[in-house]
């Protein structure tokens, strides 16, 4: 069944088509990828799937119901969690409040709660904080938790972002280059993240990535797109027989396993 | 923190009323300190408009209590309350306005509730402003300074409690993310509009009871008391303080309310010597009011808070401190 599915999706800016009527769906459970060139229309993409654009045509669904007219702190509420390409974390705050603030919408104190504390909302503090120490434990970040991000490294702060979009619990994680500008140990560790997410916890994931012996090791399907335009649609073998594919890779890099 | 609140439970047994009636005052504007710096310094919203939500409760005090009769103690969180529901409605622009434009939006707020507050006569007395009562419990009165800064001194601390559990819980937690990245947190689930309309409810509650409270302090209300020149001076409590600080926030009021009192004593120290030049020295103050929150935005961006952390963390290294 499928968890996303996208039709005819286009996004202008003034003349400029950044999404050019694209269509792919994402399998529920499966680890989905969307590649192609820089400035192909991949994080516009995510910005219409997580509701910050507004595509001028086409349609998005997930779990069958259509998105688009949601408010994208709505969207959140639905299971939809996303890791932004560049690191969007709250900077002065620690490890910990930012995961915290990954689980907003699971929370519940209002300002009244919130301020009186030792009602209801210290307990509700102790009980997310046991689900946020899980992916504290799974990502191994337990030596920086009380650490203000800001003061992070980049890998390290990369980490967190996935953290943080993993600390909602998500029926699916949009990841967006979780490894651009990480050394090979780095990666190593991210790819075995995402794996681990999807095996373990079941959660459809929807990755950006460069690195193509990443994407082909990983996907079960791919979609890929070129000036906005979807060039490709399929498993990992039916993409890098695709000649369009090629094409727009030549002179890039090359499409390899 | 519990020693500098048992010195401020203590100390009016040591001092004349003079000193507890300005500790009174800066225990008020505390209160308003707290409540601008949760918007200001914590949700990252500008406002301009703080003299006249003083001005709000105030005069919703004055005329639960003197024009309706019924108590003090019913006035004061209703005052609180009618403040944020005014705070909230001059909060709905900051969906679409940030920054220099919400000000602006905001100093509107402070024109047109002025602006009400003088036309509307027979509610507010106009110009010439209401008269207002110490409250009293059964036949005590807290008539006397040492009583009604207690009072204020109980409402200080229950804001500070408050605010210090809202910012280690949801609600407050979203605030921080408002202010720090807006696109993030709405990634989080969180609806930009509530929460900043939220967070000038929050803080006008507190400015409206500290409103209240002065007014019952100095037993008149009038339009002229809640000018954008109080609005600026609660500015500059939470720049000289330290925004997003429940401590800068107090340090910053503390200083703003004694600064003018001890440059007045500079000033009439100075008039012995030079008895002609007493109007200039006068002006001199006004100047030298500005000259230090100048001071503070250039040099120490952290406020007050700042300061005392590093007085702080000096004396906890002290005898390694190298
Ligand atoms: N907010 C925006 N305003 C104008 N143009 C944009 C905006 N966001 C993206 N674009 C344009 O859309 C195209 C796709 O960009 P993007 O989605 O970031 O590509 P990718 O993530 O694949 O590198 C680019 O030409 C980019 O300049
Ligand atoms: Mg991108």
């Amino acid at each position: 069944m499928a968890i996303l599915e996208v039709n005819d999706l286009s996004l202008k800016f003034g003349g400029v088509k950044a999404l050019d009527q694209v269509s792919y769906h994402v399998e529920k459970g499966e680890i989905f990828s969307l590649i192609g060139p820089n400035g192909a229309g991949k994080t516009s993409m995510l910005n219409c799937i997580s509701g910050l654009y507004t595509p001028s045509s086409g349609s998005i669904k997930f779990k069958g119901k259509e998105i688009l007219g949601m408010k994208p702190y709505n969207r959140t509420s639905l299971g939809i969690s996303r890791a932004f390409q560049n690191i969007a974390l709250f900077a002065h705050m620690s490890v910990l409040d930012n995961l915290k603030l990954g689980r907003h919408v699971r929370m519940k104190s209002g300002m009244f709660k919130g301020g009186m504390y030792w009602g209801g909302a210290e307990k509700e503090e102790v009980s997310h904080r046991r689900s946020v120490e899980q992916v504290i434990e799974f990502l191994e970040m337990q030596d920086i938790r009380h650490t203000p991000v800001g003061t992070l490294p980049y890998g390290l702060q990369k980490r967190v972002e996935v953290g943080r979009a993993l600390a909602l619990e998500p029926e699916l994680i949009l990841l967006d280059e979780p490894m651009a500008g990480m050394n090979s140990a780095e990666k190593e560790d991210m790819a075995r993240f995402i794996l681990d997410m999807h095996e373990l916890n079941g959660i459809t994931v929807f990755l950006i990535e460069h690195d193509m012996g990443v994407i082909m090791d990983l996907s079960d399907h791919i979609a890929v797109l070129d000036f906005g335009k979807r060039i490709g649609f399929g498993t990992p073998e039916e993409i890098q027989k695709n000649p369009e594919v090629i094409r727009a890779y030549l002179g890039e890099q090359e499409v390899t396993t | 923190m519990l020693i500098l609140t048992a010195l401020a439970f203590l100390f009016p047994l040591l001092t004349n009323d003079y000193i507890v009636g300005l500790a009174t005052l800066c225990a008020i504007a505390s209160i308003g300190a707290i409540g601008l710096n949760i918007l200001t310094g914590f949700t990252g919203q500008i406002s301009i408009g703080v003299g006249a939500f003083l001005g709000v409760g105030g005069y919703t005090s004055a005329i639960i209590t003197s024009t309706l009769g019924l108590s003090f103690w019913f006035a004061i969180p209703i005052a609180g309350i009618v403040t944020a529901a005014v705070g909230a409605l001059f909060g709905i622009p900051s969906l679409r306005l940030k920054g220099l434009y919400l000000a602006i939006a905001t100093l509107a707020a402070q024109f047109i509730i002025l602006f009400v507050i003088t036309r509307w006569t027979s509610l507010t007395g106009g110009t010439s402003g209401m008269v207002l009562q110490r409250p009293s419990i059964g036949g005590f009165s807290f008539m006397s300074a040492d009583s009604y800064y207690y009072i204020c001194l109980a409402v200080l601390l229950f804001t500070i409690i408050y605010t210090l559990n809202l910012f280690r819980s949801r609600i407050g937690r979203a605030f921080l993310a408002v202010r720090d990245r807006d696109v993030a947190a709405q990634i989080m689930g969180i609806n930009l509009f509530t929460y900043k309309v939220l967070s000038f409810a929050i803080s006008s509650f507190f400015v409206g009871v500290a409103g209240a409270l002065l007014a019952h302090y100095t037993m008149i209300v009038s339009p002229e008391l809640y000018s954008i020149t109080v609005s600026i001076q609660y500015l500059a409590m939470i720049l000289v303080g330290g925004l997003g600080s429940i401590l800068g926030s107090i340090l910053g009021a503390i200083f703003i309310v004694l600064l003018p009192v001890i440059l007045g004593y500079g000033v009439d120290f100075a008039s012995i010597f030079l008895p002609d030049m007493h109007h200039m020295l006068a002006a001199f103050q006004e100047v030298a009011f500005g000259a230090i929150i100048i001071f503070f935005l250039i040099f120490e961006p952290g406020g007050l808070a700042h300061i005392w952390n590093n007085i702080k963390n000096y004396f906890k290294l002290w005898p390694f401190s190298y």
